[in-house]
């Protein structure tokens, strides 16, 4: 198993590479660099083209590629333009809040759609099994910032029970039980509006794996053992079934750090994917190429996730 | 014809031949009533957003009226025109902005649609029937975009694109929605050219560029079909998104996405909610019948699955 996984590992690093390579370029296409800001009658051109010979940015790009990857390797990233210090630490101020919001969002998720995929297929073309299909549908076709604006209309600015913008009340202390339950507060709707939508996958493979897995030998052989059928469910049939979503997790983490683009936009909640927006309207380009490249990392990481649990519970993948 | 003639001459022989394409659709339709009406509802946005545009001049939709600023729904102005669903920030009735935005938006996820579907079922088929180093090598370009934060770079591409327009928006999607159906139609025919009849078609010496296209192709049509529906689907959703953000459509083309991205103001979120609601509710319609539609062809398409 540690083969599988470490030759999975070696064949991330040309991914890595050519990764970084690609949002480099992407990054020197941006209009302006570090010094195109300070362009007044008091700065000559020559001065700015000084400034740009001893930074280097005059140097042919890959040797420019290079040093990039040498600083962005000792975390330095430079200074972000509109908030005037290191990129890392304003990528670090928000990336609990974005890591915070997506944890809660995948507990969610599986909480809601492994019961309902379980029971579904088991009492399959029941009334319950149809809502389920009808739910998977409808939650499947929306587009996420359709039902978010529209809760956050209904339950922040209508019925005001939910906050509309920020990530913990301005008025609790860090540290405190009410810090804690205001940031719960915050957390809860847009959660439950990315659980919603998010668990169609995953219902879906369940339903479908517990359909079939209802003709399988091993499960005609468990029940005239005299396992009870319940069991027969939740433990034969649910072991085997959720290898797919196992297998899946890894992506849907990924899936929810991208998504969070959008969710954190319209809650105003203060994550990465809120600083990436805004960063691009302010044309603060570091931290764009920084968030760009982070994306991209958690990206890799979920896929290699994904494939290394899948072959720590499914022993077949390793033998190829 | 041929097929009608044999249902004359025999019809026991014909009824145990299940019927394929259309009428496999048309069949599956009348079973469900929710599809048909779907159908409908989608028929009817689009011939409202066609027809609309082109009796309404689009000069005239966007033309920016600042004494009618905000207006509500149902008030008419100094001219005799009545606003039925309001103004927006620019005094422009809200209504023809729709019919406008649906266009735009309709074409727009069309037009991804047919582009990556082009591309995608190309790739998927050579790179399935020809195997070896060819498969290899495309198969290595589609792992590695499907591993990119497609919708970051989006953006990003987005904003450094001189002379953006819509098609720019069109082209820069479509470089990066191709590869999810060139994967998919790789494994429909890499199962597909194993059959008899391809190895037979090969061992009488037909080009692979016809076996390929005369014969593959429309054994994996039923495939395009739902595939190109779903994927309708979520190109419009996808394009209003990026829209919504700020980074999808130019804000002088209307389209559902910027209409509802007037919803970014928290004050017309919270308070001129007949600005934004009606685009959301349409992207939401629009994003459930197209779907629904999409299943049903999928449900034709296997005969497992067919209610008929």
């Amino acid at each position: 198993m540690w083969k599988t996984i470490l030759r999975r590992v070696l064949l991330m690093i040309p991914q890595v590479i050519i990764l970084s390579i690609l949002i480099f370029l992407l990054a020197k296409m941006m209009p302006g660099d570090p010094f195109t800001g300070m362009i007044d009658p008091t700065i000559g051109a020559e001065r700015i083209e000084e400034l740009r010979e001893q930074a280097g940015l005059n140097d042919p790009w890959p040797q420019q590629y290079v040093r990039w990857v040498k600083n962005a390797l000792h975390g330095d990233f430079g200074k972000s333009y509109t908030y005037k210090y290191a990129v890392t630490d304003v990528i670090g101020d928000r990336i609990g809040n974005t890591i915070r919001l997506s944890l809660f969002t995948v507990i969610l998720t599986y909480l809601l759609a492994i019961p309902l995929g379980l029971y579904a297929g088991r009492y399959q073309n029941s009334k319950f099994d149809k809502a389920v299909v009808i739910y998977n549908f409808v939650s499947f076709a929306i587009p996420t910032f359709v039902l978010a604006l529209l809760t956050v209309y209904l339950f922040g600015y209508k019925l005001r029970i939910f906050p509309t913008s920020g990530s913990v009340s301005i008025h609790e202390t860090k540290g405190t039980m009410g810090y804690f339950m205001s940031q719960m507060h915050h957390l809860i709707l847009p959660a439950i509006v990315q659980a919603l939508l998010g668990t169609a996958t995953t219902i879906q493979y369940l339903r479908s794996e517990v359909i079939d897995a209802k003709q399988m030998d091993y499960v005609r052989t468990a029940r005239s053992k005299g396992v009870p059928t319940g069991k027969v469910f939740n433990r034969h049939i649910f072991r085997n079934a959720s290898l797919p979503i196992a297998s899946n997790a890894g992506y849907e983490i990924t899936g929810l750090i991208g998504g969070s683009v959008v969710i954190e936009r319209i809650f105003n909640y203060p994550g990465i994917g809120n600083l990436f927006i805004s960063s691009i309207t302010e044309r603060d380009y570091s931290v764009i190429t920084a968030l760009t490249l982070l994306f991209g990392l958690a990206t890799l990481l979920g896929t290699l996730l994904s494939d290394i649990i899948m072959s720590i519970v499914d022993p077949r993948i390793r033998i190829q | 014809m041929f097929t009608k003639k044999k249902k004359k001459n025999n019809p026991a022989e014909a009824a145990s031949i299940p019927p394929m394409g259309i009428r496999m659709i048309a069949r599956e339709f009348r079973k469900d009533k929710l599809a048909i009406f779907s159908l409908v509802v989608l028929i009817a946005i689009i011939l409202f957003a066609v027809i609309g545009s082109l009796v309404l001049d689009q000069d005239v939709v966007t033309k920016v009226d600042i004494l009618e600023r905000y207006t509500k729904p149902g008030e008419v102005n100094m001219d005799g025109h009545k606003y039925i669903l309001g103004a927006d920030e620019g005094g422009r009735d809200i209504l023809g902005l729709l019919i406008y935005g649906t266009r735009n938006s309709i074409f727009i996820g069309f037009a991804i649609t047919v582009i990556t579907s082009i591309i995608g079922v190309s790739v998927g088929l050579i790179s399935g029937y020809y195997g070896g180093v060819i498969d290899n090598i495309l198969m290595r370009i589609v792992d590695f975009v499907m591993i990119l934060p497609i919708m970051l770079i989006i953006i990003v591409l987005v904003t450094i694109v001189p002379r953006y327009d819509a098609m720019s928006l069109v082209w820069i999607m479509s470089v990066f929605y191709w590869v999810g159906k060139a994967r998919l139609f790789r494994a429909k025919t890499l199962s597909e050219s194993r059959r008899d009849y391809i190895s037979a078609s090969k061992t009488l010496g037909t080009s692979d560029f016809k076996i390929i296209f005369r014969e593959l192709l429309p054994n994996v049509s039923s495939l395009i079909i739902t595939n190109l529906t779903m994927n309708f689907a979520a190109n419009i959703g996808i394009e209003t998104s990026l829209t919504f953000l700020g980074f999808g459509l130019p804000a002088k083309t209307p389209s559902l996405g910027t209409l509802t991205a007037y919803a970014n103001n928290s004050e017309t979120l919270s308070n001129r909610p007949w600005i934004w609601i009606p685009a959301s509710v349409l992207i939401l319609v629009l994003m459930l019948s197209i779907n629904y539609v999409g299943q049903a062809f999928k449900r034709s398409a296997d005969a497992r699955q067919r209610l008929g």
